[in-house]
């Protein structure tokens, strides 16, 4: 779906005040199918916390380990086992606290959240309810209303007829993810289109990536994403019919989710509807979105206050703790790039914000390359020519370019040895292979021609091959140098530094 | 109430059990009675806080240990009818 | 020595003797092993005290401090290997890979576990006649309850079957028992003994405590059940030892007497051996004084309203999924989690649940739960005034004697009411103990103590000294 003209969701961070952006036109599609209604997004994002053992127990977490062997009687909601709750998972809860902006709670309980699941060991989920970990904050445009802890559910694996039992279908039950820590964010509904969820997601990603909170990978689970949506006119502060979209685990499903969702909803509301209030699957390939049945009977969690659990009371010895291993934050690390490294906004912005690129940046102009690259050049190499060549997405650090290899290749180009033509297509093979920008050169015999006799030569013959235009610069037209730089460039395969021909051509042509 | 309870009543247990459940009601209402403003109430006998466990792995059970008792289990895991999609 | 003179040592005894030599641990615990499995062999003809006895004393018991003192364990503690059914059918069979830290504790002290003894089902009910193995009876008089839920306990300390034994108390469950059976019982302070591995009931309630032939014993018992562990966040370290109590008088102790725990409702001959166990203690030198403790009333339903909220959430995880039992061909998974729990709980366990179930439903926890835990906050205040001005408060245990078998069966209610004392004590955390006091009609009448937070050893001295003034034979009782 293409980008409604001259309309932009804007740069995360750069919004000042409190309140969800307003004035900021953005009609996203729903525009399309409710002329005058704007989308409301607000988004619930589970992420799994990188401690080493589960929230509640000391089993070690399980990254794809077999069916049912990271479990314990607490994990596995045996009678009589007890959870004591994770020391390093509230660490990283108030890490999250304090890169969001968030109030910390001085003194924050856990809740009991009850209903029965296969999934669900105890019969109950420890979760927090009224007084979380964490409570409001923003990052970018968006306000945060609350971050609490929590512990996953079990996994539920339909086997179907292969495995059934009692005459119907059957589930297996793998218990070994049940009880990993999950911090939970609640957006408030700042968001205004599916595109700028996905921006803020990312931006939420790259944050919690720096933090070293989680692993927050998508496709691996560790960080999921529900959507609650509503349409209202434009403008208005009213609220509309909100409906819950569960289930799409990856940036682009969670784009096409939100847009189909809004223009289920808009189309609802353009034919005089209403909305249905109700928890919804997108389907990807299809792009249908249908209700989730499980949800039909109204859940009454019954929450009460976990009475095995002791109020957790964050003392000054945990926040100091928390403050000391919070890393650079993107806001911080703009800042920085633009006031110590001197880069112009839009790359800081873009390099800090693009947390892999600019740790990719970081490592190159630290390589100690020589000649060293200038740090705008650099900076222009890593976010334009190098991302244009990666995969959507694509870490560089996971590419076989490394970050030295790149530094003396743009320091290479600034020293003139190489054309920038050469340097585009060194980075290309080494990109495809790896190794040394001056290994590539060398083998190749793409080193710049630069001064010396060769390139004069190589001149001569150009202007000598082509009078007319020689005619017209020597009668002062100096863009008509065109097709000399042509013969130049052919002859010398693109090796000849272009400053240097034009420096050979006019003096060869004055003279 | 029993359906939230996952307890299936019999038919000629629901009237009885009504019966007994509301005689207990109607004595535990009387705590209505009390004047209890501004009392807060007490969500954890002992005020103490902290009780955290350091992030140190210890060893889970063996497969065989957790799946001992499964009233139903293969496939190296616990069998259970599965929930309606 | 002859197994009569053997049964005849109190657990503090056999230490004595097992450490000077004079009695072998393999032969005290075979004593005890041959009457508690013949208790189980009589099956009607008995007390039916245990669900499980050891067939032999266990091979690689360490002698620890205590040296091979047998204990009887509640079927609601979970021991390795062995069934731990909490009584119920929808745990019949199951025995569980991990061990309760109280009873590991004990072990390792030197109690080896003689045997599991029975209950209500659940730690549910005053009588102990709602077990899934059937009701337990009364040593005194077979036709009546031995009180409850931790009946099957009692009855085998009185019965002389187990020397002494771990019971677990929520609202009563070890006091009401031990005075209805003529022998000691002790609910510790919320948090001073490890809940991790006792099935829960209600988990701001629960504690684990012993039941004794006298006083002695249970400070024994309880000073090696207490210690914070790292796997219950709420158990709390013990200020200090629990000293081995040895007065003899009350000088200077100051008792109080709540109006409201000590007047309507007792029976006549309860009363009676109350007012003498009164008079006993100012003999002793003890300033008796009344107390108020205005909210006391209130404390049942209010108990009535957490507990049974607690144990609705507590009790979900038996569902049929990973262990217990798991109703025949279900139709769906709706059909196998209520016809498990239909099939598997009983009558009471299945009336506390749906009661907790409603108290804490949207729409009703302020009214009832929300409610009910302010009054508990505001029962823990009177409780703290009053020991601003006495050290100890005495109570009857029981409001009546032991009663018969299936007297209250048919009204919950009623049978709520026998722990209108003892609630009010679980309710504000603190400790408290019952001592035999007297008999009334031949049945044993219990006097309870209840002290601050972590009084426990004040509170041990006292019933020392009542105790020895008492003088109550409880040999009578034994099989």
């Amino acid at each position: 779906m293409s980008e409604p003209p001259g309309t932009h969701a804007g740069p995360p961070g750069t919004h000042a005040g409190p309140g969800a952006p307003s004035g900021v036109a953005v009609h996203g599609s729903a525009d399309a199918a409710a002329p005058g209604m704007e989308p409301v997004i607000g988004l619930e994002i589970h992420v799994q916390l990188s401690t080493a053992t589960k929230m509640f127990c000391s089993c070690e977490l399980s990254f794809g380990e077999p069916a049912n062997t990271r479990t314990c009687p607490v994990c596995l909601g045996l009678p009589g086992s007890l959870p004591v709750a994770n020391a390093h998972a509230i660490h990283l809860g108030l890490m999250i606290g304090l890169a969001l902006g968030s109030e910390l709670a001085p003194r924050s309980i856990f809740h009991r959240k009850n209903y029965f699941y296969p999934d669900l060991p105890k019969g109950y989920q420890i979760s927090q309810y009224d007084e979380p970990l964490c409570r409001g904050g923003r990052l970018g445009d968006v306000r945060i209303h609350r971050v609490h802890l929590e512990e996953d559910a079990a996994k539920l694996i339909h086997v179907g007829a292969s495995g059934r039992i009692h005459g119907s279908d059957a589930s297996l039950v793998d218990f070994n993810r049940g009880g990993t820590p999950l911090a939970e964010i609640v957006t408030e509904p700042d968001l205004r289109s599916a595109e700028q969820a996905g921006e803020w997601l990312r931006l939420l990603r790259t944050t919690l990536r720096r933090l070293g909170v989680s692993d927050v990978n998508m496709e691996e689970g560790s960080l999921r994403c529900d959507a609650n949506i509503s349409l209202r006119p434009a403008g208005s502060e009213m609220l509309g019919v909100k409906t819950e979209l569960k289930n799409m685990n990856s940036f682009r499903f969670i784009e096409r989710g939100i847009n189909a969702e809004v223009a289920r909803q808009g189309k609802i509301l353009a034919g005089g509807g209403k909305v249905v209030q109700e928890t919804l699957h997108f389907d990807p390939s299809s792009g249908a979105i249908t209700s989730l049945r499980s949800k039909e009977e109204a859940h009454d969690y019954r929450y009460f206050p976990e009475p095995d659990l002791l109020p957790v009371a964050i003392s000054a010895e945990m926040l100091g703790e928390a403050r000391a291993a919070m890393s650079e934050l993107p806001a911080d690390r703009q800042q920085r790039l633009q006031v110590e490294v001197g880069l112009a906004a839009e790359s800081a912005r873009l390099l800090a914000f693009r947390g892999e690129l600019g740790d990719f940046f970081e490592a190159a102009l630290a390589a100690g390359a020589d000649p060293a690259p200038p740090a705008q050049a650099l900076a222009n190499w890593v976010t334009g020519e190098l991302l244009a060549r990666l995969p959507d997405g694509a870490d560089p650090a996971e590419s076989l370019l490394t970050p030295q290899a790149l530094a003396r290749l743009v320091g290479l180009l600034a020293a003139r040895s190489i054309s920038s033509g050469v340097a585009r297509q060194v980075l290309e093979q080494l990109l495809a292979e790896g190794g040394e920008p001056e290994a590539i050169i060398e083998r190749d015999g793409l080193a710049a021609i630069g001064g010396g006799d060769e390139l004069a030569a190589v001149v001569a013959a150009a202007i000598a091959a082509n009078a007319d235009a020689a005619e017209k610069i020597r009668q002062g037209n100096a863009k008509a140098s065109g097709p000399i730089v042509g013969f130049v460039m052919r002859e010398t395969k693109g090796r000849a530094d272009g400053a240097e021909v034009a420096r050979l051509i006019e003096a060869q042509l004055r003279a | 109430m029993a359906r939230l309870a996952r307890l299936a009543l019999a038919e000629e247990e629901i009237e009885p059990m009504a019966r007994e459940l509301s005689a207990v009601l109607d004595h535990v209402a009387k705590i209505a009675e009390l004047d209890l403003d501004g009392v807060p109430p007490t969500s954890h006998v002992v005020e103490v806080t902290g009780a955290l466990r350091p992030d140190v792995p210890r060893p889970s059970l063996p497969r065989e240990v957790a799946l001992a008792q499964a009233p139903a289990s293969g496939q190296d895991g616990f069998l259970v009818p599965s929930p309606q999609a | 020595m002859h197994a009569t003179d053997l049964i005849g040592l109190s657990a503090t005894e056999a230490a004595r003797a097992l450490a000077a030599g004079s009695v072998s641990s393999a032969e005290l615990f075979e004593t005890y092993r041959a009457r508690a499995q013949a208790d189980r062999d009589a099956g009607e003809q008995g007390l039916n005290c245990f669900t499980w006895v050891a067939d032999q004393q266990p091979p690689d018991a360490a002698p620890g401090a205590l040296g091979g003192v047998p204990l009887a364990v509640k079927d609601l503690f979970c021991t390795e290997g062995v069934p731990s059914q909490a009584a119920s059918r929808i745990l019949e069979g199951y025995r569980p890979p991990y061990s309760a830290t109280v009873v590991t504790r004990l072990r390792e002290a030197g109690a080896p576990l003689l045997g599991k003894t029975n209950q209500d089902e659940f730690a549910m009910g005053s009588s102990n006649e709602n077990s899934a193995f059937g009701a337990v009876r009364n040593p005194w008089d077979r036709e009546r309850v031995p009180g409850g839920s931790s009946g099957g306990s009692a009855a085998a300390v009185a019965a002389g079957l187990a020397p002494w034994a771990l019971g677990t108390d929520t609202g009563g469950s070890i006091r009401q028992p031990a005075a209805l059976c003529g022998i000691v019982g002790l609910k510790p302070t919320y948090g001073a003994v490890s809940r991790y591995g006792m099935i829960a009931f209600a988990s701001s309630l629960d504690q684990a405590g012993p039941l004794t032939r006298n006083v002695s014993d249970a400070a024994l018992m309880l000073s090696h059940m207490i210690g914070r562990d790292p796997c219950d966040a709420t158990s709390l370290q013990f200020p200090g030892a629990v000293s081995m109590p040895s007065a003899e008088r009350l000088d200077g102790v100051r008792v109080g007497v709540p109006a409201e725990l000590t007047g309507d409702g007792i029976e006549d001959g309860v009363r009676t051996a109350f007012e003498a166990a009164l008079e006993l203690a100012r003999e002793l030198g003890a300033q008796i004084s009344e107390v108020s403790l205005p909210h006391a009333p209130h404390a049942l339903s209010a108990y009535y309203v957490i507990a049974p909220a607690e144990c609705s959430s507590n009790l979900a995880r038996f569902d049929g999924v990973r262990y217990g039992a798991r109703a025949q061909d279900p139709r769906d998974l709706l059909d196998m989690y209520t016809r498990t729990r239909h099939d598997g709980f009983g009558a009471e366990v299945k009336r506390r649940v749906m009661l907790g179930t409603y108290a804490l439903s949207s729409g009703y926890y302020d009214a009832y739960y929300g409610r009910a835990q302010r009054v508990r906050t505001r029962i823990a205040q009177d409780f703290a005034e009053a020991f601003g001005k006495v050290d100890l408060i005495l109570t009857p245990t029981s409001p009546t004697v032991a009663f018969p078998l299936g007297e209250r069966t048919g009204d919950p209610l009623s049978m709520y009411l026998s722990d209108f004392c003892t609630i009010p004590m679980s309710l504000a955390g603190i400790p408290a103990i019952s001592i035999p006091c007297g008999l009334s009609g031949g049945l044993p009448v219990g006097l309870q103590l209840a002290g601050p937070a972590f009084s426990e050893s004040r509170m041990l001295e006292s019933a020392h000294a009542l105790e020895r003034a008492i003088g109550f034979d409880g040999g009578g009782a034994r099989v």
